[in-house]
């Protein structure tokens, strides 16, 4: 094993110039529910590891006017128990809750999820149909990005040597909106999602949909944004009809492959049945707000 | 490369140690202080036996690294009972005989006895959940489970008094 050095910055200057300085593979800490078993097996082998928790900014939630802003690495525990966010997302917050253990929890975070780039992170589907961002510093400055973007392929991701996610923004619910994330596991607490489906509506006071996105994962290499899927909504009550057409075009966003965990065949069916059962219950909630 | 000096609070009491950075903070417990009451079993964040408090959470130490221990506070299965006397929970898991080869018993007390710090009336279905993390392949799951109700069934008592 080449040598592993340890930093933990108080800025995220200092990270910068870490992560950018390092001639080998630098890796950003959050939780390290991933990069610590990835080193162990020896699928990763990094030369420097940056902790990003002793940056204030990176950890905590703070309300604004009209968004969220989210630390990166704040705990997915710090994240559930906040009221105004579980209040406003019920459905980011519970994909997030799904990961793993309670032990999990007390480390795992939204960056480390996303990053980690794995097609079945179960918190980031709804953080997509929210339409959240992610605010990354690097050596050039700071950029936005829809979390969308983040994510290339399996391990993969767009950030270039030195950036990381510093924060999340997600915007506040408009009146009558929104959202809902299903996954399916063949047990009911640690394993994972064969499929996710995030669902975020916005409806009319006369429960008519008038914006929607929904995301699918864990049946593509990324995340999927089926837009045909979030279309089959807009301009409709969710009918027996409207559902129909949910369903199969969740199924048509799909491409993914056959493993232990699920067949394609059976993938494509699962996302259309959770695609109709997660928007129901965000059509629920959103009528009630 | 150097070793990262790490000052910390482990069950209370200040430590000091030297580490490398890809020690986990299950590796610094065992092989440098001696505290091998948290046990390693998968390594890898599953089985829950390496169970520690870090700040008030529970976190697997196989998965957090040693050097993150600075400055945090750290409670391990050593620091559970109160010298000679046993938490309620320790004292219910040997009543129940909620345990048989006892590998996965520290990182059970640990786990439960943070969710009886945080509440002392959970049902059956929550302590469940709790416990998710922690795998046990001897008793079944039933033994720890009542054991950990009535220990908060003792603890709610004590506390009405």
């Amino acid at each position: 094993m080449p040598s592993l050095s340890f930093t933990a910055p108080t800025t995220v200057d200092e990270a910068i110039n870490a992560l950018a300085r390092a001639p080998g593979l630098a890796k950003p800490l959050a939780g390290g529910t991933d990069l610590l078993v990835q080193m162990r097996s020896g699928r990763l082998k990094p030369e420097l590891i940056v902790d990003t928790k002793r940056i204030p900014e990176l950890i905590g939630i703070r309300e604004e006017s009209d968004r969220f802003v989210i630390g990166a690495s704040t705990p997915g525990v710090m994240i559930y128990e906040h009221q105004g966010l579980t209040r406003a997302w019920p459905g980011i917050v519970e994909g997030l809750d799904l990961i793993g253990s309670e032990q999990i929890q007390g480390r795992a975070s939204l960056a480390g999820n996303l990053c980690n780039a794995s097609p079945a992170a179960d918190s980031v589907p709804a953080m997509i149909a929210a339409r959240a961002t992610a605010v990354i510093a690097g050596p050039n400055g700071r950029r936005e990005a829809p979390v969308e973007a983040i994510v290339t392929g399996p391990g993969r991701t767009s950030l270039e040597k030195g950036e990381f996610i510093v924060e999340f923004h997600v915007p506040k619910p408009k009146p009558h909106q929104s959202d809902a994330y299903l996954r399916f596991i063949p047990r009911t607490e640690m394993d994972i999602a064969v499929v996710g489906v995030g669902v975020n509506v916005t409806l009319d006071t006369n429960g008519m949909c008038t914006d929607a996105r929904v995301v699918l994962g864990a049946v593509a290499p990324t995340q999927v944004v089926a837009d045909e899927a979030g279309a089959a909504l807009i301009g409709h009550r969710l009918d027996d009809d409207t559902l129909s057409k949910l369903d199969a075009a969740a199924g048509r966003a799909c491409k993914p492959i056959n493993d232990k965990r699920g067949t394609i065949e059976y993938r494509i069916k699962v996302a259309g049945v959770l695609a109709r059962r997660a928007a129901a219950i965000a059509f629920e909630r959103a009528a009630k707000r | 490369m150097a070793k990262t000096h790490v000052s910390t609070i482990i069950n209370g009491e200040p430590v000091e140690f030297l580490c490398e950075a890809q020690q986990t903070l299950l590796d610094v417990l065992r092989d440098e202080l001696n505290l091998t009451g948290s046990k390693e079993g998968c390594s890898s964040g599953d089985c829950g036996a390496c169970t520690v408090i870090a700040d008030g959470n529970i976190v697997c130490s196989c998965l957090m690294l040693g050097a993150e221990a600075e400055g945090r506070k750290i409670q391990t299965i050593e620091g559970i009972a109160q010298g000679d006397k046993l938490h309620p929970v320790q004292q219910k898991f040997l009543e129940h005989a909620a345990l048989q080869c006892g590998f996965c018993t520290p990182g059970f007390i640990v786990a439960a006895k943070a969710l009886l710090d945080q509440n002392l009336n959970p049902t059956e279905e929550e302590t469940r959940y709790w416990l998710a993390g922690n795998l046990c392949r001897c008793t079944g799951y039933d033994k720890i489970i009542r054991a950990v109700l009535d220990a908060a069934a003792e603890m709610r008592a004590g506390a009405a008094q």
